[in-house]
């Protein structure tokens, strides 16, 4: 009984936050993206903050997350630093178009004219909101279903800005886009951003998002990301998580496909205190291909959850997840998978596969790899496996003279690699594989790759 | 061929429901509806001692505190409690347990089901327990299991005369506060089976209960309690139907095994209550909790299923393995056809070192039926070295049916290996070439390729239920692929 009154007090303060802000919020932005802020705070009054008796948040308790005390920015802070200089993600060899997000607002940093003569918009959310209403309008806020749950609606009714990618038909963008996305800040904050990225016909386009913290405060991040691949485009989309102990970090990912586009996501979960990524997909074309990828090492007492969600609306589309984890220390893990095949979705293949490594008796993991078929001319299968090292394997390593640790280390390398290697874009490939093999090694850590050398 | 094919799948969807008779025997009910008063009067008629009313009314006052559980994959119509005749039995008895005191009627009736109640013309190797709506009415062989110091009889009777034991062991496994059913079942059960199997007895014969109901608007709350001692060892089988009848009826039963160290029970079930009809109007609703304990070292408990009728299954045979080196095994074949629905799979807890499970469930849908299977792999984080390796299978039998797979997978320490796999088809078009083209009919092919697929489970049931189940599966599903 007394968890029921917390819960409601906890869900009402965050209302409480919506209404002392109203204002600001409204008058941040256009009517449209308003008119859903409204919808979305009601939804949220209904529903709340996720708890441990919904089904898909059944092993981890949100509460504790949310009822920390954040502040919350809704303008853009000024900075009196350049922004290029507080973050160097150095990938030898790759060239990106640059974005970045610092506490969810977007801060322009050089120019992307080769880009813009082509037609490719690339910025902040809410000024595409402005400049381009009729494409925002269309999109924003129709693939991430604010009934579907409570962190979306809260998002929702929060979000201020976030990046905005379009790529027009038949463009081809050449090198990948990457999103740098920083917490960085003097006070606990909670940030709530929102990106929307949208693929013409016929386009083809890699991106690539890096999740950093800078400073030792204690961040929630609760962002929700849409994406449309219309017909026969192209997507790679790579989100590597790199966030310290303190950092929790909530993601919602909706992708909707159009018939016989493809899109591929790997996410890469190193580092962070909790991280939540919601996938969902939604094969609404006939001929779609999807895959999904999901790595997440942990130690300490960090825990990943992954969640996926294909909706298999069309026949004859391809699906074909594979999530991977290691837990190490206290670290706990949990996979929701779900393959939902509607009634009409004939000749649909789905292949869903979970493994996971327990390394001490510590760790926990909890896995729950879901069918959900309503069409019988299927091909489905799923499969999960918790394991350990291979003592075999150890021991031949071992007999050719290579220390234990060692040959724990290339076994788990090893275990990684396979979803490293989907990896489209070679340097980052490379890029990815040094960092888990630093990961692996215990070298990596917030400061690493951070130019403040605060502590 | 897709119009032989729809034929032959019309052809099956009308065979009749075999065991829908009704026999007109005189009955003894009680009024309708749920209250202290009626469980006192079933209590009362069943002569019982206070302890055990006591467990009655605990497990009602609690069961009014409760909601029904909504999470299963399945539409449940509106139940109304209050609309049940909670104890009917047959009007014939003047003392159980004498051949000739049993109602010809009766005997008739099982006579009719294949389950001769008469020692002489029964199977040798089998002892039966025939429970008609809520009483038993005969356990044959009783004793020749006598001699070996087995206790094969009614719950009602094992309550008079082996209180220590029942009041040992009943609700140890399944507590009277476990879920919906189980504790309405507490609350209202009627009769069942006790078997006891003493240490070191390895029982010679297959023990089997035949569950049959047949007065209307009852309901059947029957509860089984097995136990098998230090290093003994018991196959128990289990068979029931139900009379066709427009409205649902609820069978809410509970079964609680325990396995005592070196103890291995295996537990066999084909089910094929009344499923209903093609538009899916009446039927059983078949909540049932089953659930083993592995309570000693190297104990073994082995669930096998064969689920073929009910309108609804919601069933998880389940096995709580505390001792090391205890096994847990579950074998489970469940076909759903028409509007039938099931909701069935297993609980694997394991919570003693070295412990073992196997899960292999094989769901078959056709027409317009759901089938899901769910179920718990859990290993704590004592329970090292523990392997549990699971595969579920299902099969798609026409294009408005649904097939589901919701495993839970969760593990908490570093030496224990578990593994789930699960695939979702339908059979190939060129399974179905192969077997034509060497002359083998549409009928047959798929006859031949359903056994298959249900063999790995049909091989585990003892060879006088292989046979039953065998012939339920061709009923059921022989050419009903589309």
């Amino acid at each position: 009984m007394y968890i029921e009154t917390e819960k409601i007090s906890l869900n009402e303060s965050l209302v409480d936050l919506f209404n002392s802000n109203r204002s600001l919020l409204l008058r941040a932005s256009t009517d449209h993206v308003n008119a859903l802020r409204m919808q979305a705070i009601d939804q949220f009054k209904k529903i709340g903050i996720p708890t441990k008796k919904d089904e898909n948040y059944k092993y981890y308790d949100l509460d504790p997350v949310f009822s920390r005390k954040y502040d919350v920015h809704f303008s853009r802070k000024k900075i009196d630093f350049n922004i290029s200089d507080l973050f160097k993600c150095d990938i030898p060899e790759l060239d990106t178009d640059l974005l970045i997000l610092l506490n969810g607002w977007y801060y322009e940093n050089g120019n992307h004219d080769d880009l813009m003569k082509q037609g490719v918009v690339m910025g902040s959310l809410a000024l595409a909101a402005v400049e381009y209403p009729q494409l925002f309008e269309q999109h924003y806020g129709r693939y991430a279903d604010i009934k579907s749950d409570g962190l979306v609606a809260f998002n929702t009714a929060f979000a201020l800005d976030g990046i905005f990618i379009y790529v027009p038909d038949n463009v081809m963008l050449e090198r990948p886009v990457q999103i740098i996305n920083i917490v960085m800040d003097k006070v606990d904050s909670m940030v709530q951003h929102r990106n929307l990225i949208v693929l013409g016909k016929n386009s083809k386009a890699s991106i690539v998002i890096c999740d950093h913290s800078l400073s030792a405060n204690q961040f929630l991040t609760n962002s929700v990301t849409e994406i449309v691949a219309s017909e026969n485009s192209s997507l790679d989309y790579t989100r590597v998580q790199n966030e310290h102990n303190g950092a929790a970090q909530i993601s919602s990912t909706f992708i909707h496909q159009l018939a016989d586009s493809r899109v591929s996501t790997n996410t890469i979960s190193l580092h962070g205190g909790f991280i939540r990524n919601n996938l969902n997909v939604m094969l609404a074309g006939k001929g779609c291909e999807n895959n999904m990828y999901g790595l997440s090492l942990s130690d300490k007492f960090q825990h990943v959850d992954n969640s996926t969600l294909i909706d298999h609306a069309m026949p004859n589309c391809t699906s074909n997840q594979k999530f991977k984890g290691v837990m190490d220390d206290m670290a706990s893990g949990v996979f929701y998978g779900k393959i939902f095949v509607r009634k009409d979705a004939q000749h649909t293949h789905a292949y869903q596969g979970n493994n996971n490594i327990l390394l001490t008796d510590d760790a926990k993991i909890n896995t729950r790899p879901h069918l959900e078929i309503y069409a019988d001319d299927v091909k489905c299968s799923h499969g999960a496996t918790v394991g350990q090292l291979d003592e075999n394997a150890m021991f031949y390593l071992q007999s050719r003279g290579i220390g234990s640790k060692e040959a724990r280390l290339m076994l788990m390398t090893a275990f990684a690699h396979e979803i490293i290697d989907q990896i489209k874009v070679d340097p980052l490939k490379d890029r990815i594989y040094d960092l888990v093999n630093k990961r692996l090694r215990g070298e990596l850590s917030r400061c690493n790759s951070c130019a403040m050398n605060c502590n | 061929m897709e119009n032989d094919q729809d034929n032959i799948i019309r052809e099956v969807t009308q065979t009749d429901y075999k065991y829908g008779f009704f026999t007109d025997i005189d009955t003894d009910n009680i009024p309708y509806g749920l209250n202290e008063d009626i469980i006192r009067l079933i209590s009362g008629k069943k002569n019982e001692p206070d302890w055990m009313l006591e467990f009655r009314l605990k497990s009602y006052r609690h069961w009014l505190g409760m909601e029904m559980p909504q999470w299963a994959h399945l539409k449940i119509p509106e139940i109304n409690y209050q609309d049940i005749i909670y104890y009917s039995a047959p009007k014939q008895r003047i003392k159980p347990g004498k051949f000739e005191d049993v109602d010809p009627q009766l005997l008739e009736t099982f006579n009719k089901l294949g389950i001769p109640l008469d020692e002489q013309k029964l199977l040798t190797g089998m002892a039966v327990d025939a429970v008609i709506d809520s009483v038993s009415v005969k356990t044959t062989f009783k004793k020749n299991l006598a001699e070996l110091g087995i206790i094969f009889c009614s719950m009602g009777e094992a309550i008079q005369e082996h209180p220590d034991l029942v009041k040992k062991y009943l609700g140890s496994v399944v507590p009277y506060r476990d879920n919906y059913f189980a504790t309405l079942n507490s609350a209202v059960f009627t009769d069942g089976s006790f078997c006891y199997i003493p240490k070191g007895v390895r029982c010679p014969m297959e023990l089997s209960t035949y569950f049959r109901i047949n007065a209307a608007n009852t309901g059947q709350f029957e509860r089984t309690l097995l136990i098998a001692d230090d290093e003994s060892y018991v196959s128990y089988l289990e068979g029931c139907t139900a009379p066709m009848r427009d409205e649902h009826q609820l069978h809410a039963a509970v079964v609680e095994l325990v396995a005592l160290n070196d103890a291995s029970i295996k537990y066999s079930t084909v089910q094929n209550w009344y499923p209903g009809d093609k538009e899916g109007k009446g039927g059983i609703f078949n909540f049932v909790t089953k659930r083993g304990m592995c309570k000693g070292k190297n104990s073994r408990i082995s669930w096998t299923q064969i689920e073929t009728g009910s309108a609804i299954t919601w069933k998880y045979p389940s096995c709580v393995l505390r001792g090391d080196n205890s096994t847990g095994e579950f074998y489970s074949v469940a076909v759903t056809n028409h509007h039938q629905q099931a909701d069935t799979g297993t609980k694997m807890i394991h919570l003693g070192k070295n412990s073992k499970s196997t899960i292999i469930s094989k769901g078959i849908s056709a027409g317009k039926s759901n089938n899901s299977y769910r179920g718990l792999v859990r290993v704590t984080q004592n329970a090292v070295n523990s392997r549990n390796y699971s595969q579920c299978d299902s099969l798609l039998l026409g294009d408005k049916c649904g097939a589901h797979t919701f495993p839970y997978i969760e593990v908490a320490n570093k030496t224990s290996i578990v593994e789930h796999e699960a695939t979702t088809s339908k059979i190939s078009e060129d399974q179905m070439f192969y077997c034509n083209q060497r002359g083998i009919s549409t009928e047959d092919a798929i006859g031949l390729i359903v056994n298959g697929y249900a063999k790995e489970v049909l091989n585990k049931l003892p060879v006088e239920f292989a046979v039953e189940a065998q012939k339920l599966l061709q009923i059921s599903l022989e050419g009903s692929v589309g």
